[in-house]
C-alpha cells in the first residue's frame, strides 16, 4: 500500500498531544531558539559595530574572526560546547548567536558607512555633542541597513535549528528525523512547511518594522 | 567682528594648508573666500566653529579666542551651511530647521512655530513642513539648508559652497534670495566659492586666496576688479574685468539729454538710473540700433537718453 505524502490524522493527533514532541511544542521551542540567537546578536553587534566603525583598524580582524566562526559547521560547535553546557537549549543558541554576529557586525558598520558624510558634518557643525549625533543622527539613518542584515540573520537562525535535532535540540528539526528513521513522510512535510512559513513571517514582520521605522527612506519600487 | 590673527594648519603629514592667514571680517557683512582648491577656503572656514583647530594664531569671536569655547556651545552659535545642505533624511523639513533651537533647550511648540516661520522667510512653502528631505529639490533643499542655519538666530553664520551643486538658474535666485535676507537680517556672513563671479556678487569684502593658503588680496569687489594685486589675481578675475567692474559702477552719474523725437522705451535699450549699473546701462546702448540707452524711472516713464560716448567717458572715470 503506499504511503500518502501527508496524512492528515497524524497531524491532527499530533499537534497537540501533551507530549515533549507534539508539534506544537517543538514549534515554541523552535522559535525560543532562533529568536534569542538574533536579538542577542543585536544587542552585542551594535557595541561591536559602533566600535569597529569608529577605529578602522578593528574591523579586518573581528570580520576575519567572524567569517572564520562563521565556516565552522553548526554541528561541531554544538558537539564542542555539549560537554560544557549538556543537552540543553543554550547548546544550540550559543553557536547561532554566534553566526547572526556574522552577519550582524558588517551590517551594523555599513550602517555607519551609509551615513553621508556631509549629514555627519552637518551634525557636528549644528553643534551635536558626540554621544548625541550617535543616537539622534548616525544610529536612526544606519536603520534601514542593519534591518536588511537583519533579515539574513534572522532567516538563517530559524533554518540552522533543525541541526540541533541531532543533539535532540532542534525545534522542528525533531521531525526530520523522526520521519527519516520511520521512512515517514508527513512529519518532515510538516516541519518543511512551518520551517519555511517562520522564516516567511519572520522576514514579513522586519519589513514592516522598516516601514514603520523609516518612512523617510527612498523606496527603491 | 571675526579676527583671524596669523593663522596657519599644519597637518601631520607636513601639509599647509593655511599659511600665516590674517585679515577681519567685518560685523554684518558678507566676506567671501574665493580662491582655487587647494588654497585653503574651507579649512579656514571650519577654523571659525573649531571644525578644525589652528596649528598657529587664534581666532577671535568679538575678540574672544574661540578655542577657548567649548565647541558644541561655539557651534550653535554660528549658523552653518554646506554644499549637500547636510539635511538630516530621516527628519521631516520641520524638524529639520528645528534643530538647533531643540538642542538649545526651546519647547518644541516654539521651535517649530519658529521653523515655520523661517520656511517663509527663505521662500519655502510651508506646505512641505511635513516633507522628508528626498522629496524636496535640490533648490529646495538648499533653502532649508539656509533656514536650519537661521533656526536660532545666530550672528555668525558660514557658508560653504552652498549654492554650487544647483544648476545655475536656481543658483541665481538663492545668491538673490540671499542678498535680500541679508539686507533685513545684517548677519555676519564668511561665504566659501571657487566661483568668482559669485564672489563678486555677493561680497561686501572679497579675500582671494592662493594655492598654500596665503592671502593673496582682500578688497571690496569693485577694488578687485579694477586694480587686482597681482598676476595671480588678474589671472583668477577672468576676462572682461572692465567691463564687469562696471557693474559696481552706479548709472545716477550720467548725464541725461533729452529724448530726440521719435526715441521711446520701444525698440531700445533701456535702464533705470536709480537702481541699475553703469554696466546696465551700456548694454542698453549696446541692444539699440542708434546707440541710445533710454532711461527709465520705476514707472517705465523715459527720463532721457545717453549716447555712446558719454558712457564710454563715464566709464574711464
Amino acid at each position: 500500500m503506499d504511503e500518502p505524502l501527508v496524512r492528515w490524522d497524524w497531524i491532527a493527533r499530533n499537534w497537540d498531544n501533551g507530549g515533549p514532541t507534539s508539534v506544537k511544542v517543538l514549534l515554541e521551542n523552535h522559535i525560543v531558539m532562533a529568536f534569542v540567537p538574533v536579538v542577542v546578536g543585536l544587542l552585542i553587534a551594535i557595541p561591536l559595530g559602533l566600535a569597529c566603525a569608529r577605529y578602522r583598524w578593528l574591523y579586518q580582524p573581528t570580520v576575519g574572526i567572524m567569517n572564520i566562526v562563521y565556516s565552522l559547521p553548526s554541528l561541531a560547535l554544538f558537539s564542542i560546547l555539549l560537554s560544557v553546557t549538556g543537552l540543553t537549549q543554550t547548546t544550540v543558541i550559543i553557536p547561532l548567536t554566534l553566526f547572526s554576529l556574522a552577519v550582524l557586525i558588517p551590517a551594523v558598520v555599513d550602517g555607519m558607512k551609509s551615513v553621508p558624510d556631509h549629514v555627519r558634518q552637518s551634525a557636528v557643525a549644528m553643534g551635536f555633542q558626540p554621544y548625541k549625533r550617535l543616537m539622534k543622527v548616525e544610529l536612526p539613518i544606519a536603520v534601514p541597513v542593519v534591518l536588511a542584515g537583519l533579515r539574513v540573520a534572522a532567516v538563517s537562525s530559524i533554518s540552522l535549528v533543525s541541526v540541533g535535532a541531532l543533539i535532540g535540540q532542534g525545534g522542528l528539526g525533531y521531525l526530520f528525523i523522526d520521519g527519516w528513521q520511520r521512512q515517514f513522510y508527513t512529519p518532515i512535510v510538516v516541519g518543511i512547511v512551518l520551517v519555511v512559513a517562520l522564516a516567511l513571517v519572520a522576514d514579513f514582520v522586519i519589513i514592516v518594522a522598516q516601514r514603520l521605522l523609516t518612512p523617510w527612506a527612498r523606496r527603491s519600487a | 567682528m571675526i579676527t583671524f590673527d596669523g593663522v596657519t594648519k599644519r597637518y601631520a603629514d607636513g601639509t599647509v594648508a593655511v599659511d600665516d592667514l590674517s585679515l577681519e571680517v567685518p560685523t554684518g557683512a558678507i566676506t567671501v573666500f574665493v580662491g582655487p582648491s587647494g588654497c585653503g577656503k574651507t579649512t579656514s572656514l571650519r577654523m571659525i566653529n573649531r571644525m578644525i583647530d589652528p596649528s598657529q594664531g587664534r581666532i577671535l569671536l568679538d575678540g574672544k579666542d574661540v578655542t577657548g569655547v567649548d565647541p558644541a556651545t561655539l557651534r550653535r552659535g554660528i549658523g552653518y551651511v554646506i554644499q549637500q545642505a547636510g539635511l538630516f533624511p530621516h527628519r521631516r523639513i520641520v524638524d529639520n530647521i528645528a534643530t538647533v533651537p531643540l538642542l538649545l533647550g526651546w519647547d518644541k511648540k516654539k521651535a517649530r512655530d519658529r521653523a515655520m516661520e523661517l520656511m517663509e522667510r527663505v521662500g519655502l512653502d510651508p506646505k512641505l513642513a511635513r516633507r522628508y528631505p528626498f522629496q524636496l529639490s535640490g533648490g529646495q533643499q538648499q533653502r532649508v539648508g539656509v533656514a536650519r542655519a537661521l533656526a536660532a538666530d545666530p550672528p555668525v553664520l558660514l557658508m560653504d559652497e552652498p549654492f554650487s551643486a544647483v544648476d545655475p538658474i536656481v543658483r541665481t535666485s538663492l545668491q538673490e534670495e540671499l542678498l535680500r535676507l541679508q539686507d533685513e537680517l545684517h548677519k555676519t556672513i564668511v561665504f566659501v566659492t571657487h566661483d568668482i563671479d559669485e564672489a563678486v556678487k555677493l561680497g561686501d569684502t572679497v579675500a582671494v586666496l592662493r594655492v598654500g593658503g596665503k592671502l593673496a588680496q582682500i578688497a571690496a569687489p569693485a577694488e578687485l576688479l579694477s586694480a587686482p594685486a597681482d598676476d595671480f589675481v588678474r589671472e583668477f578675475l577672468g576676462r572682461d574685468r572692465g567691463i564687469r567692474r562696471l557693474g559696481f559702477v552706479p548709472s545716477g552719474t550720467l548725464t541725461l539729454e533729452p529724448a530726440p523725437e521719435g526715441v521711446t522705451a520701444q525698440g531700445h535699450g533701456t535702464f533705470n538710473p536709480a537702481k541699475d549699473s553703469l554696466r546696465a546701462a551700456l548694454d542698453a546702448s549696446l541692444l539699440s540700433p542708434d546707440g541710445l540707452a533710454v532711461a527709465v524711472d520705476d514707472d517705465g516713464r523715459v527720463l532721457g537718453v545717453v549716447g555712446q560716448a558719454a558712457l564710454v567717458g563715464a566709464a574711464r572715470g
